[in-house]
């Protein structure tokens, strides 16, 4: 993180998260690690186990509850709470079903297996190009000479803290006169601009940590700026790609603002769909549970799979929107 | 774009749909390889050709769909409703007087203070039992995972816990939080309705949610303080919660404004939440959410974009004390 202008808010998150995360296994224990893993066995107490426990176990209620009743018949959910199910096991009276999924994903009004084709279709190009863009823009700046380099990365660098707001209006009205507004072309469009500032930033800073000599070296043996990007530096970059890519797959899988501003009813993503579910049918708690449900399990498939570089990467992404 | 096929701009089926995802990658793939195959071929290319090719796509885009929307925003903020007539600061001034916004103004001003305060006080508290815990990682995880899911399903989630039965003899409680009121023998309560304490219940979602980006956080500033110091203050006889304030707060001194003003701005642009909720209705709504009414359902584009540049305005602010603390902290050293 060297040529950071100011001390920005994501540097300092990126450079916290990055000095916890290699992995211990991976490089062989010091004495003096050896001595800190000893003494925090020592350390660890009874109560702050049992304490640390009971939180995480209170955090997770809420979600255990959508969970558990999106499996209930709708009457039972209507007619009790759901954690009755729990007692009622033991008698044998708890009932469950997948009809609710059925229904919110295949059902005539809510039809949410569209909208999950439609949230792929979306997701997929807004992390390509952005990353794309990023990585050749990032290499410029961080090892092409050029006149105004250094102003016109902090430029893009304050372009972080814009709220995407500011440009919904003016680029609506562009979409309209494009004659594509509606279509999955403005969000890919949309989003992509939106993720460049902190994509060029992350990649930039990864950039620069890679050491001089090994761009010289390679110079030296005749490599251009492009077989120096794919050779050299693409391959050393997989981990930083990775962490950036994860944040942004699930930063506009999650997204509501921009899908709602720009899509056309036909093409709505799981976020819009659900937050209209919630709109108007609010008591179909049946239907609601699944759906969020739905909504949900890709990114905590992506969270349980790839819990590393999701955590470094929303840690440092943190700042965006 | 009529000459183009239909399926391009309006696809039908789930084929046709994959397939212009498809083409939208294989055609931007096809332009940057062009671009790159340019430039590398001939031997001697002037460095600002190369710098270009590399940076110009992205530049040209930011440009494009970025700066220059902020800059028109800020000048239609400036205009009527239709962006007809220049009506000087007459969208600010209604957004600072009628009571209508003077309620949403202190609604956001409220997420901002109270979001990132508990968030990070839970979190940091979290983050030092965590550290002497052992089921460090399983916890951590469980804490951690409402920031993956989207803000529309944390909402409908917590919707859940605040559902409303009305109080009668044979109707039970289905919503969790009422019906812990109920075994408490306490009446029920509608939430999200009552003002004005429903924004309070909104922000705990919000908390929810920021919590476990707090506590990575701040734990993982907590691992870096080095053993000689603490070893230091044990040996003066520091222990408990005389660590944690004398020397565990002021190690982790920089994570905590990064981590508060970072949750401030997030809580700054909440949309999300209230919109799932309530639809900002029952004196919710913020900022954000205003924004949104103006622009697409009031049609009101003046209003709507003094209030984008408004939340402009506020993050400076945020991002100013974040930065002169980060400074003041690094001239100790």
């Amino acid at each position: 993180m060297t040529s950071a202008p100011t001390p920005p808010v994501t540097t300092t998150a990126g450079a916290l998260v990055d000095g916890d995360d290699t992995p211990l296994a991976q490089r062989r224990l010091s004495r003096l690690e050896k001595r800190a893993i000893a003494t925090k066995g020592k350390l660890t107490s009874p109560w702050a186990s049992g304490l640390a426990i009971i939180m995480a176990i209170l955090w997770t209620i809420p979600s255990i509850g959508l969970l558990v009743t999106s499996f209930r018949p709708a009457l039972d959910i209507r007619r009790s709470g759901w954690w009755t199910v729990f007692g009622d096991m033991f008698t044998g009276d708890a009932e469950f079903t997948m009809e609710n999924y059925e229904t919110a994903l295949f059902g005539q009004s809510t039809n949410l297996a569209s909208s999950f084709v439609n949230t792929f279709v979306v997701t997929i190009p807004c992390v390509v190009i952005p990353i794309t863009l990023a990585l050749l823009a990032a290499y410029a700046f961080a090892w092409i000479d050029f006149r105004g380099r250094n102003v016109l990365f902090v430029a893009v660098f304050a372009l972080q803290v814009v709220p995407l707001q500011v440009a919904l209006v003016p680029l609506l009205s562009d979409y309209v006169s494009w004659g594509v507004n509606g279509s999955f072309w403005t969000v890919w469009f949309s989003h992509s601009i939106f993720a460049l500032p902190l994509a060029i930033f992350l990649l930039h800073n990864f950039m620069k940590d890679i050491p001089a000599s090994l761009i010289e070296a390679a110079r030296v043996d005749g490599a251009g700026h492009v077989q120096i990007f794919f050779r050299v530096l693409f391959p050393l970059l997989v981990p930083a790609i990775a962490a950036f890519g994860t944040f942004q797959f699930l930063w506009v899988w999650n997204d509501l603002l921009v899908g709602l501003t720009f899509l056309d009813p036909a093409y709505r993503p799981l976020t819009v769909a659900v937050a209209e579910m919630a709109g108007t049918r609010g008591g179909q708690w049946h239907l609601l549970t699944a759906g969020a449900f739905i909504s949900m399990v890709v990114p905590l498939v992506v969270f349980l799979l790839l819990q590393r570089f999701f955590v470094r990467g929303l840690l440092a992404g943190s700042v965006k929107g | 774009m009529d000459w183009l096929p239909d399926w391009i701009t309006a696809p039908g089926t789930t084929g046709e749909k994959f397939s212009v995802m498809f083409v939208a990658i294989v055609l931007f793939v096809v332009i940057m390889a062009v671009l790159l195959f340019a430039i590398d071929r001939p031997k001697r290319v002037p460095g600002w050709v190369v710098a270009a090719a590399f940076a110009g796509p992205a530049i040209i885009f930011l440009g494009y769909g970025l700066v220059r929307p902020a800059l028109l925003t800020v000048w239609y903020s400036f205009l009527d409703r239709r962006g007809n007539e220049f009506v000087g600061l007459d969208n600010y001034v209604h957004a600072f007087t009628t009571s209508q916004f003077q309620q949403v103004l202190v609604n956001t001003a409220i997420w901002v203070l109270a979001v990132p305060v508990v968030a990070t006080l839970i979190g940091l508290v979290y983050a030092v039992i965590v550290d002497r815990s052992r089921f460090e990682r399983f916890s951590k995880a469980l804490i951690f995972v409402p920031m993956a899911i989207s803000m529309v399903g944390a909402s409908i989630i917590w919707r859940f816990v605040y559902e409303f039965r009305p109080d009668q003899p044979n109707v039970q409680q289905t919503g969790l939080l009422n019906q812990v009121l109920v075994w408490l023998g306490l009446s029920p309560q509608q939430f999200l309705i009552g003002q004005p304490w429903n924004t309070a219940f909104l922000i705990v979602v919000m908390i929810w949610i920021q919590t476990g980006f707090a506590m990575t956080v701040l734990s993982a500033a907590i691992k870096a303080i080095p053993d000689d110091i603490i070893e230091a203050a044990r040996l003066d006889g520091l222990s408990g919660l005389g660590m944690f304030r004398y020397i565990t707060v002021p190690s982790i001194r920089p994570a905590l404004i990064v981590v508060l003003t970072t949750i401030a701005i997030v809580a700054l642009k909440v949309f999300d939440i209230v919109r799932t909720m309530t639809g900002g209705q029952f004196g919710t709504s913020v900022v954000a959410n205003e924004f949104y009414t103006q622009a697409f359902r009031q049609n009101n584009q003046g209003l709507s974009s003094a209030l984008a540049v408004l939340l402009f305005i506020l993050v400076i602010p945020i991002i100013a004390y974040n930065v002169n603390q980060l400074r003041k902290s690094e001239e100790v050293r």
